[in-house]
């Protein structure tokens, strides 16, 4: 076989597994752009971003058959001898000014669509929207829902995120809790964060907005159409960055009403009578479900931790010694780790269902309750 | 530019010079500009292997959805020391060989400046990768808060942060070391008749370059400082319980991070225009404004830091200003590529593998440049900032920008150092799929990007499957490829056909007039440039 005949050949092979890699993925749905937009902005926020892509291409063709003009034409191998020119003050100031000039030009409807999207005055309804360690929690300040409060946890099952199960649709970007809102009305969203810094983002609204703790940002939006719209944590938060989504569920006004009567009546159900005395079975059950929502990334389902960053409760001096130690660490955390303290997130009977189910769980066996009571006596 | 070569063929004659130590000793006590080039060359090919093995580990656990080979924790620990090990392993150090081997042949000095502390800051190198790579295996891993190591998350972590930290000390004082080194060798040990405007491109934005790390890196001291007293000291620099805050740290961060990405990229920029120039037979278009252009970039580069934080809710007016001196630094990089396609306009071209990678820097590198001036627009940044886009962009600009560059520079200037000629066919090779490879791997990522994906995650939706195996098959044919040129170069330094004082008809330089290879002392006496 000739060089040429071997390099054909080569060169046949790598088109043929070219072309099977492409038909097997011909099948497969391609997202070649921004997701759809739902609000005026992100209409704004695309077309700016198309019209910057056409004029980035237009320019990028023309400069670009230039060089590859010169690289089929003016090759050694056609016997040309090189032209001696080196400079031209002209040509400088020319490619110098036309860029200028696109630029200019470039700004202005750059600077209106920013206006515009910094502009969150004016709100119907005005949500918090707190990053956790590695969950949101949202609280609905003003406009009409006010008062109510919830954390957002991922459902996405564990056994899919380990493959030992199909994974679902909206795989990694579904929570237990969605953040309700209604159509056509302005939402101020109020970002902040409890540990590091989170950033609340919905692509199909244009928002992104870091949550830097201690510290209030905000950002807005009007949806214009009904649905759900999905979006996930965009700033690096730590080991569970990735399994943090953020759900909007755009509905109707009048179906937002009867929402916010719903959350009202649950939330005045769950204010359990705070003198309630609660048994073991009841604190624990309780206690298990409050585990795997929110102790479950760091402390593991077994309990053993991952140390040593992320300690084991099994065996633990605190899970197992004195009951005021265990409930100070889990209400008010602890400094410098990823320890956050509970007390601000979880309601009474939360706390003290999660601390009985720790104290009572794998090898820890004490045997002893901690009362909803007990909490409330303790953080004051 | 002519060059009276006054007997450097001599150099063997001159006995007081002795001869260097052997063995292992040559390269621990040396002072001598080539070699300690030469140990800063291979130190940054290994850490090259070791940040890209890190990467193929990255993107096999990113071949599907679900966590299959990494657990999260390590994930991030993987990207976190991938960005920091290229950046600093093997990108900076591999510029700063080129600096050591070529700055003195190229403005006729005999070494650098001040050969011991060459000597001193090579090898502090060894010591800080041994702690990055090491910190791997402490109690807790290595760091794992990204290659930019934001507060809070940064004060959270394991001992492997501190080691990071300490690493970042130490690479900081060999590169300020470096620099002073190249400033004073090149301010004063130019040859007679090398006046400022005479210099080579690759001198000149070496200079520009070496004032940019002067000027940055004891910023990113003090940032990384401020992170170590606040995890150990009990100060509050980043905590707002104690007064502090944590955008503080974003702040202080990018002075440093941007002037950073220049200083990766900006002696690539002058590599470029010497190939261009010697492979189009062509004197290099507009020196002048190349001069100036790479200057306006490198003053620039100092006022726009906070384009990386549109999202961290500065005021309106402060995006509108960072919008804007972002948008002006399109100008001088729109000028350089023009002057480099001028140059090659009418000129004699061929295409050997410097020339190739050249190319394909320019043209990629280019694209990188548009999508920066997409993310330069502060409304459309907010969707794509901290995703795939981002991670596209700044692999066309790192990858097809300085490591192209850098593989052009080793192609041209490999026969000057190993006396022989590399493959040229496999060369061509190692171009095509490297090219190939690399837009396999970085191009679907601006669709990954606009759809949403967020970076720095290990697990993703569904809909993010296609593109993401795509990109990691790309990556390991781009790793795999890199073994070609491994083997090219070990095969050209022992062997191969003898390559001429000036193996490139087209080349211009002092550096050619020295015989192939290079001898041990070059320009002992200085030659005069006319």
């Amino acid at each position: 076989m000739t060089k040429q005949a071997r390099w054909g050949n080569m060169l046949r092979l790598a088109g043929l597994l070219l072309f099977a890699a492409a038909s097997g993925w011909a099948q497969a749905e391609y997202k070649l752009n921004f997701q759809e937009p739902a609000t005026k902005l992100a209409h704004d926020v695309y077309g700016l971003h198309m019209g910057m892509m056409y004029i980035c291409v237009v320019i990028f063709v023309i400069v670009f058959s230039v060089m590859f003009y010169s690289v089929f034409k003016h090759r050694k191998s056609s016997g040309r001898t090189p032209a001696t020119f080196h400079e031209s003050t002209k040509v400088e100031i020319l490619w110098t000014v036309i860029p200028t000039i696109i630029l200019l030009l470039m700004t202005w409807p750059v600077t209106i669509t920013l206006l515009e999207m910094r502009d969150s005055s004016n709100p119907d309804i005005t949500i918090k929207a707190t990053g956790y360690q590695w969950k949101w929690g949202y609280d609905y300040l003003k406009g009409e829902g006010e008062g109510i409060k919830f954390m957002s946890v991922l459902s996405t099952p564990q056994e899919q995120i380990h493959n030992t199960a199909p994974k679902g649709e909206h795989y990694l970007l579904e929570v237990d809790n969605h953040v309700v809102v209604p159509v056509g009305k302005k939402i101020r969203v109020l970002t902040t964060a409890n540990d590091v810094i989170h950033s609340w983002f919905i692509p199909a609204f244009a928002v992104k907005q870091d949550a830097v703790p201690g510290f209030i940002r905000d950002t807005s939006f009007r949806a214009e159409r009904e649905g759900i719209f999905r979006g996930q944590c965009a700033e690096l938060c730590g080991k569970d960055h990735a399994y943090m989504p953020i759900v909007v569920e755009v509905v109707s006004p009048e179906k937002y009403t009867a929402w916010v009567a719903e959350q009202q009546k649950k939330m005045a159900a769950s204010a359990a009578d705070p003198n309630k005395v609660w048994t073991l079975p009841e604190l624990v059950s309780r206690g298990e479900t409050v585990y795997m929502q929110n102790c479950v990334a760091c402390h593991q389902p077994t309990g053993k931790g991952l140390p040593p960053v992320f300690p084991a409760l099994d065996g633990s001096k605190i899970a197992t010694g004195p009951k005021a130690g265990h409930i100070d660490i889990v209400t008010n955390g602890k400094t410098g780790t990823a320890m956050a303290a509970f007390g601000k997130q979880l309601s009474d009977a939360d706390l003290a269902a999660v601390i009985t189910f720790e104290r009572n769980s794998w090898s820890n066996k004490t045997g002893e309750l901690v009362q909803p009571n007990e909490i409330k006596a303790a953080r004051k | 530019m002519e060059a009276t070569v006054p007997g450097h063929a001599d150099t063997h004659a001159h006995g007081h010079h002795g001869h260097p130590p052997s063995g292992l000793m040559r390269w621990v006590t040396t002072t001598n500009h080539k070699d300690i080039g030469t140990m800063y060359l291979w130190f940054s090919f290994a850490m090259f292997l070791v940040g890209g093995m890190m990467a193929l580990t990255i993107r096999s656990e990113l071949f599907q959805p679900g966590l299959q080979i990494l657990e999260p924790e390590r994930f991030n620990q993987m990207t976190t020391l991938h960005g920091l090990i290229m950046v600093f392993g093997a990108i900076m150090p591999a510029f700063v060989g080129f600096a050591n081997w070529m700055i003195p042949m190229q403005i006729g000095a005999a070494d650098m400046a001040f050969g011991r502390m060459n000597n001193w800051s090579f090898w502090l190198l060894p010591p800080a990768a041994t702690l990055l790579v090491t910190s791997l295996f402490v109690p807790g891993g290595a760091a794992a808060a990204g290659w930019t190591l934001y507060a809070p998350l940064s004060v959270q972590q394991g001992m492997g942060m501190d080691m990071t930290i300490f690493a970042v000390h130490i690479l900081g004082m060999s590169s300020i070391m470096g620099s002073i080194n190249i400033i004073t060798t090149i301010l004063n040990l130019r040859a007679p008749g090398m006046n400022l405007m005479k210099m080579p491109l690759f001198v000149w934005t070496w200079l520009i370059t070496a004032f940019l790390i002067i000027a940055v890196m004891p910023v990113l001291a003090g940032a990384v400082t401020m992170i170590l007293t606040d995890r150990h000291f009990g100060t509050s620099f980043f905590n707002a319980a104690g007064g502090g805050d944590p955008v503080l740290f974003q702040h202080v961060f990018w002075f440093f991070g941007h002037p950073e990405v220049y200083i990766v990229v900006i002696p690539g920029f002058g590599v470029v225009s010497q190939v261009v120039s010697a492979f189009s037979r062509k004197p290099l278009f507009g020196y002048a404004s190349m001069v100036y252009a790479t200057a306006s970039i490198a003053v620039l580069s100092f006022f726009v830091w906070a384009h990386h934080m549109y999202t961290v809710g500065m005021p309106v007016g402060g995006q509108l200003y960072f919008m804007y001196a972002t948008m002006l630094i399109a100008i001088p990089t729109g000028v350089k590529v023009f002057n480099w396609i001028a140059t090659m306009w009418r000129g004699s071209l061929s295409f050997e593998t410097p020339m190739l990678f050249s190319l394909g820097f320019i043209f990629l590198f280019t694209m990188g440049g548009f999508s920066g001036l997409v993310l330069a627009m502060a409304p459309v940044d907010v969707q794509m900032q901290d995703t795939y886009y981002v991670v596209a962009h700044f692999h066309y600009t790192m990858v097809a920008g300085a490591l192209f560059s850098a593989f052009s520079a080793t192609y041209y200037w490999l026969p000057k150092w190993t006396g022989h000629m590399y493959n040229e066919k496999l060369g061509k090779v190692h171009f095509w799929l490297s090219l190939i490879f690399f837009n396999m791997t970085f191009f679907v990522q601006h669709f990954l990007g606009l759809a949403g994906m967020p970076r720095r995650i290990p697990d993703y939706a569904l809909q993010f499957t296609e593109f993401n195996q795509i990109s990691t098959i790309g990556a390991f044919g781009f790793g795999l490829s890199q073994l070609l040129f491994l083997y090219n170069i070990i095969t050209c330094i022992k062997g191969g056909p003898k390559a001429p004082a000036k193996p490139w008809d087209g080349a211009e330089g002092l550096e050619w007039d020295l015989p192939s290879p290079a001898p041990y002392h070059s320009w002992e006496t200085q030659p005069t440039v006319k």
